[in-house]
């Protein structure tokens, strides 16, 4: 604070060394700088994220009824309070795959974090042999597309397709990835499968960034890799566990892909199966644009609750 | 400086080498044997779609998978892909390349700027239009995107080429990231040497922001293009229109075919191929790239 405001002043007086007009004349450009560079931004950022926020609120207060038989005596809509909530709430499939997911991230979330972390750990580590080869491969999966790596991964589990049921078979082992009961965690491996290796180029991120010094001061004193590894690494890149956590939880309840391209082969996959889904159905198979914004909006303040509160958690336990 | 560089040199590494290499060789062959198995993991699928697209539908079923086929089909495959429907492949092809380069590059250039001004200008409601954006990180994408197609039907938007473009143009993760970088590397010393030389502020902007930020530039980039060439919730909400699609969508609609007519298994996985293949070598190029910029700003 102090440092900026004795720049700021040395600014000041310079200008007026030169002179009234011009500085006055800048500092006009100046203060309408930031706003111009800021305006594409933010009026694209006002009209496909601001907009459409408030259209999908406004719309989950609003009840269209049609007058008529088939509706041929005009629509009419009225401010219905939280009726579309509470049919969104009321509707048990809708609730079961907010639960579904929340399942699905405690034990997914952290599966993926805790291995994208020991990945990097390795990868950082005096002892693995051709780090780039490895990283470059771990991250491959995070440029092909969520439906397309679902595609690949469908092919994997269908049974006359797959050679890793196959392979089981001559095991003895009878695996079944699509049924009601595994299906999900079949899903869970397409999207572990899909971003570990992203999650960990951000964590490498993070460890490239400790000093030096520290390294040297803590094999000075005797520490072994895992000591480094448990004192030192784990501690500074809390920031880039916390971001990358954040990210997979709100993955998670977006997640809509994956279970959309699966519904083709696994019977037990239903048209409500994630929160995503719900929504998609209900807008566009039943035709409810308001009780699908309702889900919607539900769905961004769970997100927006489960993210918010994993910061404050994370920050309390810092601080 | 001195002390840190008095221990590393000649007291540090000659003298460990020798008691520690046994234990050290033995740590390196446990490291690379866990790093092979798990690199496995995650080439495998890879490994078998290429195996996959070089089959008749006939030998996808009756031989093993990891396997190659009775006759090798891979070129009447992919000629399939690339003719079926009068190439509508290439279409989706040159439309994701549309959607992704052009969304990306403006998205970046939008973002850059947007960055820039929050962190190199003191002004009224800075910290409130930063609080906004912060919160659009947060905000699912695919919540907005429902309430998005209502209003583009309203606006005659949807189902075309902008309707996908549009909300693509927009990251405000991208922002985020310009603005840490910005605030710690752009030198306010030569923002002010160049305003006495009589250089305007967007010139400013132009010629020292941006050429200061390319590190920032390039993570913001990529991550925008990957993050559009992924996309499938908006385009599929958006798009009615086959001649529009991406390649994401247009895969999808193959492969929900594959039940009724058995050979959209070949075009389905020729075109996995033809799709995967230059994003996997983009992806081991560019990945060197990925680092700069995203930690870096902390750093500083």
């Amino acid at each position: 604070m102090s440092v900026q405001t004795t720049t700021g002043t040395a600014a000041e007086t310079r200008h007026d060394d030169s002179g009234r007009r011009p500085a006055r004349r800048r500092g006009g450009a100046v203060r309408r700088a930031p706003w111009l560079l800021l305006a594409p931004f933010l009026l694209l950022f006002l009209f496909t994220f601001i907009l459409p926020i408030i259209t999908a609120i406004g719309s989950s207060f609003v009840k269209v009824s049609r007058s008529g038989l088939f509706g041929e005596d005009g629509v009419t809509s009225r401010f219905a309070w939280f009726d579309n909530y509470a049919k969104a709430l009321a509707d048990g499939n809708f609730v079961a795959s907010i639960w579904r997911m929340f399942l699905f991230g405690i034990v997914q979330v952290p599966i993926m974090i805790v291995a994208a972390t020991v990945l990097a750990l390795l990868l950082e580590s005096a002892s693995a042999k051709w780090p780039g080869l490895f990283r470059a491969a771990f991250f491959l999966p995070y440029g092909i597309p969520g439906v397309i790596a679902t595609i690949l991964w469908s092919f994997l589990y269908v049974p006359g397709l797959s050679p890793i049921i196959d392979a089981a078979k001559w095991m003895g082992l009878d695996v079944d990835f699509l049924g009601s009961g595994t299906v999900l965690w079949s899903i869970a491996n397409i999207v572990t499968w899909s971003y570990t290796g992203y999650n960990m180029l951000i964590i490498i991120a993070q460890l490239k960034s400790i000093p030096g010094e520290l390294y040297e001061a803590a094999r000075v004193d005797g520490a072994s890799p895992w000591r480094i590894a448990r004192s030192i690494q784990i501690p500074l890149i809390a920031p880039a566990l916390v971001l990358t956590t954040v990210f997979s939880i709100i993955g998670t309840l977006q997640l809509f892909a994956e279970p959309q391209v699966l519904q083709s082969v696994a019977p037990a996959i239903d048209s409500q199966y994630t929160p995503n889904l719900s929504a998609y159905t209900t807008a566009f198979s039943y035709n409810d644009y308001n009780v699908a914004a309702a889900q919607a909006v539900l769905i961004a303040v769970v997100a927006f609750v489960l993210s918010f509160g994993f910061l404050r958690l994370t920050n309390r336990k810092s601080s | 400086m001195s002390t840190k560089e008095l221990t590393r040199d000649p007291a540090g590494q000659p003298t460990k080498k020798p008691v520690k290499s046994g234990r050290r060789r033995a740590s390196t062959i446990i490291v690379t044997g866990v790093l092979v198995v798990v690199g496995l993991y995650f080439i495998i699928p890879v490994y078998w779609v290429f195996v996959a697209a070089t089959k008749t539908t006939g030998d996808l079923f009756g031989t093993f998978g990891f396997g190659f086929g009775k006759t090798f089909a891979l070129w009447h495959n992919l000629g399939h892909v690339l003719s079926y429907d009068g190439g509508i492949f290439v279409r989706w092809f040159f439309n994701s390349i549309l959607y992704a380069g052009v969304g990306s590059l403006l998205a970046t250039y939008f973002a850059a700027a947007g960055g820039y001004a929050l962190a190199k200008y003191k002004f009224r409601g800075n910290n409130t239009v930063f609080g906004l954006i912060l919160g659009g990180v947060l905000v699912p994408g695919t919540a907005t995107a429902l309430p998005l197609f209502l209003l583009f039907s309203q606006l005659g938007l949807a189902n075309t080429y902008w309707s996908v473009l549009l909300p693509s143009l927009v990251s405000p993760f991208g922002l985020f990231l310009c603005r840490i970088y910005a605030a710690a590397t752009v030198s306010d010393a030569l923002m002010e040497a160049a305003r006495l030389d009589g250089a305007g502020e967007i010139r400013i902007f132009h010629t020292l922001g941006l050429r200061t930020m390319t590190p920032a530039l390039v993570t913001v980039f990529l991550f925008q293009l990957v993050g559009i060439w992924n996309n499938y919730f908006l385009p599929l909400v958006m798009l009615a229109d086959t001649k529009y699609y991406p390649i994401t969508l247009g895969l999808k609609n193959w492969l929900s075919q594959v039940n009724r007519l058995p050979e959209f298994y070949e075009l389905t996985t020729g075109g996995v191929l033809l799709s995967v293949v230059p994003l996997g070598i983009a992806m081991l190029v560019l990945q060197r790239f990925w680092r700069g910029g995203l930690t870096e700003g902390s750093v500083k």
